[in-house]
Formats: structure tokens, C-alpha cells, sequence
């Protein structure tokens, strides 16, 4: 057997209170794209930190075809010739595309020099990408390919992804994977992370899986069933939502007509948006970040205001009333952003279930909290939604993502709302609170309320929604029923491959 | 009231003088806002630059050690604000009102011997032929050495800013301090580097105030200069040459103003003394109507979390 690539012997990396790595040992060939699989927390991100050298090992030793190696910064990691494209991206939204990659090289040439070098490599690789466009303006999928020429510009031998696909459409999927493919063939090696199986099992020659920061186990993916990786990420027999078949009732919400300007520099302003919800069905909205989904939440929670008649609540119209004025009719919102916009991370969690909760659970009298009854209500979400906390007293922040995310989306369903709306519900979740949510949310609309997801997981809306429309630059298409829809279709709903053309010019 | 009495040629050059050290504290926060640190300080750095620099000149009879001293001055209380911000990682905003606070009532006591005394005098250059040319020479050559350092502060930082990978670095790590460290680069260092160099900048431009503008030693005398260079670049949208055109401006207005309460216009005094403000940010707020917007890091802490 050949030398591989890259050895990790037993390493180790502990944190106060957490052991993120531990005795960790795997090797990455020559040419071979591995999978790094686990659930959020299981210590991937800090893995690949070490071997970029962003953190130190505690123990344990890597070697680099056969040479230690241990680099003290990722300068130094990066002339070793190991390149990453990073999960939340690296870039700089104020500096255009070629000043991003000059600024992750070490030695970069001129800048008219390295614009033809960016234009000749993304041709050649299939990503079209005009070095003199500022990167705010860039599409998530354009935002990538920024991060993946910057590292094909140094000729790297490892390309380590973090979760390259949680912001692609699937053609844009599609075109990364032949890129990748074409990286291999050229004798690039690839450690890949992620957590959706279907994409390894295409793309992987070997995953390793990470577990509570262990190495758990090792398989060829394409001779192996997603539901067996799956039960190895997680540890136990998973269960999949039930859906039971059910009518639909009247219409709940109405949207028409509703056009907004984003209230942000950088957002998206909607566009003629039309849509129904009826009792008991659950609208699940797909499309890729930044194509106005923020913007279509604040509409429905009340955040931005709008025209009265362009969002009617059983007939009646509430594009002028604020939250609290729509939480009191029973029209009820989660947001996407848990420390920050659903939360106040400081805050306990009592004084959380407060500030959402105080209308309908009647937690305030004449302007007085009435805090035993919210404690109560606090407590009685963190029993109903199993989130693991000492108690609702402690502060929003010191809750995991999961257990949070729990929270955050029972305290509005513990309301019985009439109209949920939820954005991203199981985003950085592992997959059994995943799961327990998405239970949550099927129950609820069972008992007859009307749900719109927003999300940028298919596979979750595929699962949990009846039909399905696709958010594109503000414009939301047509609804379709989910039970007859194939993924192409979904892309094409969701804008194919963006920004195609612009290299082109 | 006699208009005439006003001196078109000694007006403009006047105005130079007066915009002088707004110019040289603005281009300074600028560095410093660039790298994401909002540093309310200004004032303190400069009141500390100019009597480091009028105490130093007065003891050693040389201005030009003098404004060397102001530089030190001011960057060393900067030192302070590196100290709270960068390390204690304490809040920049409170700490910079400290730093104006502390600078003001330090600067009173470093003063307190040196009231009422005239500093060594700043020879202005005077090149042969083109400082001799009517009406231009007084106005454009005929000024102290660092006058026309201050502009060439300007264009240097203009051109480092923009050309060159220290410039580009350095906005990276304004724009997005996590995404500049995850690339490897060193923010804090980066960081305290602009703060320094924006305190030196300040320190020149007190004294500027106390060693050629005025020129004596008064408590205060800064006189909230360092609050206008702060709110400067802000509406100059954070680009060099349009602070330099924001202190002229300003400058200008000011000299004007005085001219004018001198040849006894009818307008109040109150409303003349309080144009140069309301024109100065009137015309910025007009020119930064495009869409160039703040570093997006300003004002942020940052702490590796790996």
C-alpha cells in the first residue's frame, strides 16, 4: 500500500467541558474524496481546524505524506499545500472578487495578473466568475466559487469543504460535483463534511464518522445504506415523522399582491407575492438564502408592514398590525436567527416564553408580569419538547443549538396558533431534535392549523409539506403538491444554476 | 462694515492653515475606523499631542522636535485605548470617551508651566521662483513644512489604501475581522498598529493647533476639533481625499466667518460662528449619498473563539 496523503494518529483536543476530539486516527489517500460525517457538535469543524491549523492538537500526531506535520498557523498549512473552503464563507462583502482571493494567497501577483488567472481557472474548472464584482452582490453559489478558486489558484493537494451544499441549489450542486470530480481525476485529494448522506454516497470513495468526537466507525459509502450512516452518526434507530392523511379546512392565510422593499442594504425586496394556506396544510418554501426569506417572514410576523388588504387572516384584512396585534388573532412566527431574532440570548428562559408568550398565555395584567404563571409556561415547553437545561431560569444562550431551537419553536406551538409560520425550524439541529420538531410541526397542522415552512433543507420540506413553492430573488412561484414533484423540478423552481451567464460577457 | 478689508489671497491661505489639523486627525481616525475600531479619543490625543509638542519646542527650541514629541504623545495615549480595547477588550466607545476625558484634564496638568509663553517659531518654506509667483505663491508655497505634510498623509494613505496589500489586509480585517483571522491574519496586531498611527496623526494636529495655528499653550484649546474629525469621516464616507476636502471646507468656512465678524457684517454672530458646522456637514451629507457604507466590523470587538 501506498503512503497516504495525510495520516492522523490519536488526536485529541479538549475544550472546558468538552472533549471535541479524541483519539481521532484516519487517513486520506492519494486522489480520494473522503467523507467526514457526523451531527453538529460531533467535532468535525474542530478536526479540520487542526489540520489547517487554526487550532493545536492537545495529542496525537498528523503526518503529511510521511513527513510530521503540524502547522503552527494556516499560512503555514496553506504552503503545505492544504486549502479550505469554509462552512460560514470567508469573504469580505465590501472588496471585490479578486481582492478576496488576493487576500488568501500568500504571494499574490499583480492584481491584473491574477484577474486573467481567475478568469483562466474558472473556466477551466466550470465555475464562470467576474473578478471585478463585489462580493455582497454575489448569489451564495457565486459566494462559493470565490472560495473554491481562491484555493485552486495555490494547486492544493488537500481541499478540505465544510459543508459545501447547504446553500446550493441542486444543479448547483450538480456543477460543484464535476468540478470535484475533475480535481480528483486530477490527483487532488478532497476530506469532505457533511451531514447529508445522499451526496456522499455519490460522491465519496470513504467516509469516516465522527460521533461525540470519536471515530465511530468507517465504510465505503456507495455500499452503504444512508439509513445505515445515519444510525451510525446518531447512535440509535432513527424515526421518521409521521404524517397522518388528513382534510384541509377553509383558508387561513391569504397573501396577494404583496410587494416590499427589504428593510436591509444587502436584502431582497419581494415581488407580487401570492399564496394561500388552508386549515391543516402545511406550505413548505423552498430556495436558496438571500432570495428573500427574511424579508418574507418579517411581512408575515408583522415586522414589516403592508399594504392591509395584501395578507388577510380568515378574511379579515392584517397588513397593518404589528406582532403582537397578529399574535393575539393567532397568527404566530418563529425566526430563523435563535440568538438573536427568536431569542434574546441573555435572558432566561422564563423571560423568553414571556416576550412571545405574554398575549396569548396572558402572562401580563395592567402592565404587571405575572412571573409564577411564566415560569409555568416556561417549564411546561421544556417538558413538553424534551429540552435538556437545568431549569427555565438559565440563560437562552447557555442552551446547545438543538435544545434552543426546541424551545424556540415550542413555545410558539404550545400557544395554538391558528397560522404558524417557521423559518429554518431544524437548522444546525441534529437529527433527533430534527426529527422531534418536524413531529411537532405535522401534530400541530393535524390538529388543524395552518404551517408555512420556510426552509433551505428539501429533504425536510419534502417531508413535512403538502405542497411546495420556491422563493427566487423575492418572487415566489406557483404552489405545487409535494407528493408529485421530482428534484429537477424543485430546481428549476428554485432558479436552476444562478449566475450562469455572468462570465459569459 | 467694509469688505474690502477682506484678503482674498490671505483668506485662501489662511484657510489652509485653520484646516490643517482637522485634516491631520481626520486622516488618522480614518486609518483607524478602516481597521473596525471606532476610537472616540480623538480630542484627548490631540489635547495630549499639543502640549507634548509646545512643552518639548519651548524646552528644546525646536519645533521640529517638538512635533516628533507630539506624534509620541498622542500615540502613546493611544497606547491606553490599545490597552482597554485590544486587550481588556473592553468596550471602544466608553473607552474612547474616557481617552478624550482623561487627555483633557492630563494636558491641563503637563501645561500648568507653560501659560502665556511663546513657542520657537516654524519657518515657512519658501522655494525661489514659484513661493514668489503672485497670488498662487502665497496661497500654495508659501506655508510651514507640516501643512504640506498633512496632504501628503492624505495621498499616501489615499494610495496605501488602495494599491497596496498592507491597505487591502487592512480593510479586510475592518470588513470582516473573523473571516481576516480565519485566513490567518493577525487582527489584533493589525489593529493596534492603525490605532497607534491614528494617535500619532492626532497628536500632529494638536500641535499644529499649539505650535502654528494659535500659536500658544491654553487648556482645552483643542477645542472639540478631534469631535469634528471624528464626525469628518463619517460623512466623508470614510475616503481620504474627501476628508481633505471636508477640512478645507471647513477650514475655510471658519476663516471666512471670522473675516466677516470682523468687518462687522449684520448677521448675528451666533449664526456665523455656528456655519462652518451646519455647511460642512450640508455638503458631505450631500456627497456621501452613494452607497458606500461604514467597514462593517466598526466598533466590534473581536475575540478568536478557536
Amino acid at each position: 500500500m501506498t503512503t497516504p496523503l495525510l495520516s492522523l494518529q490519536g488526536l485529541t483536543k479538549a475544550y472546558p467541558g468538552v472533549v471535541a476530539n479524541d483519539q481521532v486516527s484516519f487517513d486520506i489517500g492519494e486522489g480520494e474524496v473522503h467523507a467526514l460525517l457526523g451531527e453538529n457538535g460531533a467535532g468535525k469543524s474542530t478536526l479540520v481546524k487542526m489540520i489547517y491549523g487554526l487550532v493545536k492538537p492537545d495529542s496525537g500526531t498528523m503526518k503529511l505524506r510521511g513527513q510530521v506535520f503540524a502547522p503552527p498557523e494556516p499560512r503555514a498549512a496553506r504552503a503545505d499545500g492544504i486549502a479550505m473552503v469554509f462552512q460560514h464563507f470567508s469573504l469580505f462583502d465590501a472588496l471585490n472578487v479578486a481582492e478576496n482571493i488576493a487576500l488568501g494567497m500568500e504571494n499574490p501577483p499583480p492584481m491584473g495578473d491574477l484577474s486573467a488567472r481567475i478568469r483562466e481557472v474558472s473556466e477551466t474548472y466550470g465555475l464562470p466568475l467576474d473578478p471585478f464584482r463585489t462580493v455582497g452582490d454575489l448569489s451564495a453559489g457565486e459566494r462559493q466559487r470565490v472560495e473554491i478558486i481562491r484555493c485552486l489558484l495555490q494547486d492544493p493537494k488537500l481541499l478540505i469543504m465544510d459543508e459545501p451544499t447547504s446553500v446550493l441549489t441542486p444543479q448547483e450542486v450538480e456543477i460543484l460535483f464535476e468540478t470535484l470530480n475533475k480535481l480528483r481525476s486530477e490527483g487532488t485529494s478532497i476530506l469532505y463534511i457533511s451531514h447529508k448522506l445522499e451526496e456522499i454516497r455519490t460522491l465519496c470513495d470513504h467516509a469516516t464518522i465522527l460521533r461525540l468526537g470519536k471515530n465511530v466507525g468507517e465504510c465505503v459509502p456507495s455500499e452503504t445504506s444512508a439509513r445505515d450512516m445515519a444510525e451510525m452518526m446518531v447512535g440509535a434507530t432513527l424515526q421518521t415523522p409521521e404524517r397522518s392523511g388528513r382534510e384541509f379546512g377553509k383558508v387561513a392565510l391569504d397573501v396577494s399582491g404583496l410587494s416590499v422593499h427589504s428593510p436591509s442594504e444587502f436584502g431582497t425586496a419581494l415581488k407580487n407575492i401570492h399564496m394561500t394556506v388552508r386549515k391543516g396544510e402545511v406550505l413548505g418554501i423552498g430556495g436558496v438564502a438571500g432570495n428573500g426569506q427574511d424579508e418574507l417572514l418579517g411581512v408575515l410576523s408583522g415586522e414589516i408592514l403592508t399594504s392591509a388588504d395584501a395578507i388577510k387572516f380568515n378574511g379579515q384584512p392584517i397588513g397593518k398590525l404589528g406582532p403582537t396585534a397578529r399574535r393575539k388573532l393567532g397568527v404566530l412566527t418563529a425566526p430563523e436567527e435563535r440568538l438573536g431574532h427568536a431569542a434574546a440570548p441573555d435572558m432566561s428562559l422564563t423571560e423568553n416564553a414571556l416576550l412571545t408568550g405574554s398575549v396569548r398565555e396572558g402572562l401580563v395584567r395592567s402592565g404587571f408580569l405575572k412571573w409564577s404563571e411564566a415560569t409555568r409556561f416556561a417549564e411546561k415547553i421544556i417538558k413538553a419538547f424534551d429540552v435538556r437545561t437545568p431549569g427555565p431560569e438559565n440563560a437562552a444562550r447557555s442552551l446547545s443549538g438543538g435544545n434552543l431551537q426546541k424551545f424556540v419553536i415550542g413555545r410558539e406551538v404550545l400557544q395554538n396558533p391558528d397560522v404558524l409560520v417557521v423559518n429554518q425550524p431544524t437548522w444546525g439541529v441534529d437529527a433527533a431534535a430534527a426529527a422531534a420538531i418536524r413531529q411537532a410541526i405535522l401534530d400541530l397542522a393535524a390538529e388543524g392549523t395552518a404551517v408555512i415552512c420556510i426552509s433551505q433543507d428539501l429533504d425536510e420540506l419534502m417531508e413535512i409539506s403538502d405542497s411546495f413553492a420556491a422563493l427566487n430573488e423575492g418572487r415566489l412561484s406557483a404552489p405545487r403538491l409535494t407528493a408529485v414533484l421530482t428534484v429537477d423540478e424543485i430546481g428549476l423552481m428554485m432558479g436552476g444554476a444562478h449566475g450562469m451567464e455572468v462570465a459569459h460577457v | 462694515m467694509d469688505l474690502g478689508e477682506i484678503n482674498p489671497v490671505l483668506l485662501i491661505a489662511s484657510l489652509m492653515v485653520a484646516a490643517t489639523p482637522l485634516l491631520l486627525a481626520a486622516i488618522g481616525e480614518l486609518v483607524v475606523e478602516k481597521a473596525g475600531v471606532l476610537n472616540l479619543g480623538v480630542e484627548g490625543m490631540m489635547i495630549v499631542g499639543a502640549i507634548s509638542g509646545f512643552a518639548i519646542s519651548v524646552e528644546t527650541g525646536s519645533p521640529w522636535l517638538g512635533f516628533i514629541a507630539a506624534a509620541i504623545g498622542g500615540a502613546v495615549l493611544s497606547l491606553l485605548f490599545v490597552l482597554l480595547t485590544q486587550v481588556a477588550l473592553a468596550n471602544q466607545v466608553a473607552s474612547g470617551l474616557a481617552l478624550t476625558l482623561f487627555g483633557l484634564g492630563f494636558s491641563a496638568l503637563m501645561g500648568q508651566g507653560y501659560v502665556g509663553i511663546k513657542p520657537p517659531d516654524m519657518a515657512d518654506i519658501h522655494i525661489p521662483v514659484i513661493s514668489d509667483i503672485p497670488v498662487i505663491g502665497p496661497i500654495l508655497f508659501q506655508h510651514d513644512p507640516i501643512l504640506y505634510l498633512g496632504i501628503a498623509l492624505t495621498a499616501a494613505v489615499w494610495a496605501t489604501l488602495k494599491y497596496t496589500r498592507v491597505g487591502l489586509i487592512l480593510r479586510a480585517v475592518g470588513e470582516n475581522h473573523d473571516a481576516a483571522h480565519a485566513l490567518g491574519y493577525k487582527v489584533i496586531k493589525i489593529r493596534i498598529l492603525a490605532i497607534l498611527f491614528g494617535g500619532a496623526c492626532a497628536g500632529l494636529g494638536g500641535a499644529y493647533i499649539s505650535l502654528i495655528r494659535v500659536p500658544q499653550w491654553t487648556e482645552g484649546m483643542t477645542a472639540g476639533v478631534g469631535w469634528i474629525a471624528l464626525a469628518l469621516v463619517v460623512f466623508a464616507s470614510w475616503k481620504p481625499w474627501r476628508a481633505l476636502l471636508g477640512a478645507y471646507l471647513f477650514g475655510g468656512i471658519t476663516v471666512l466667518q471670522l473675516n466677516l465678524q470682523a468687518a462687522g457684517v449684520a448677521i448675528p454672530v451666533e449664526y456665523l460662528a455656528m456655519s462652518p458646522y451646519i455647511i460642512t456637514i450640508l455638503v458631505l451629507v450631500i456627497l456621501s449619498a452613494d452607497k458606500s457604507s461604514a467597514p462593517a466590523s466598526l466598533g466590534r470587538t473581536f475575540h478568536a473563539s478557536h
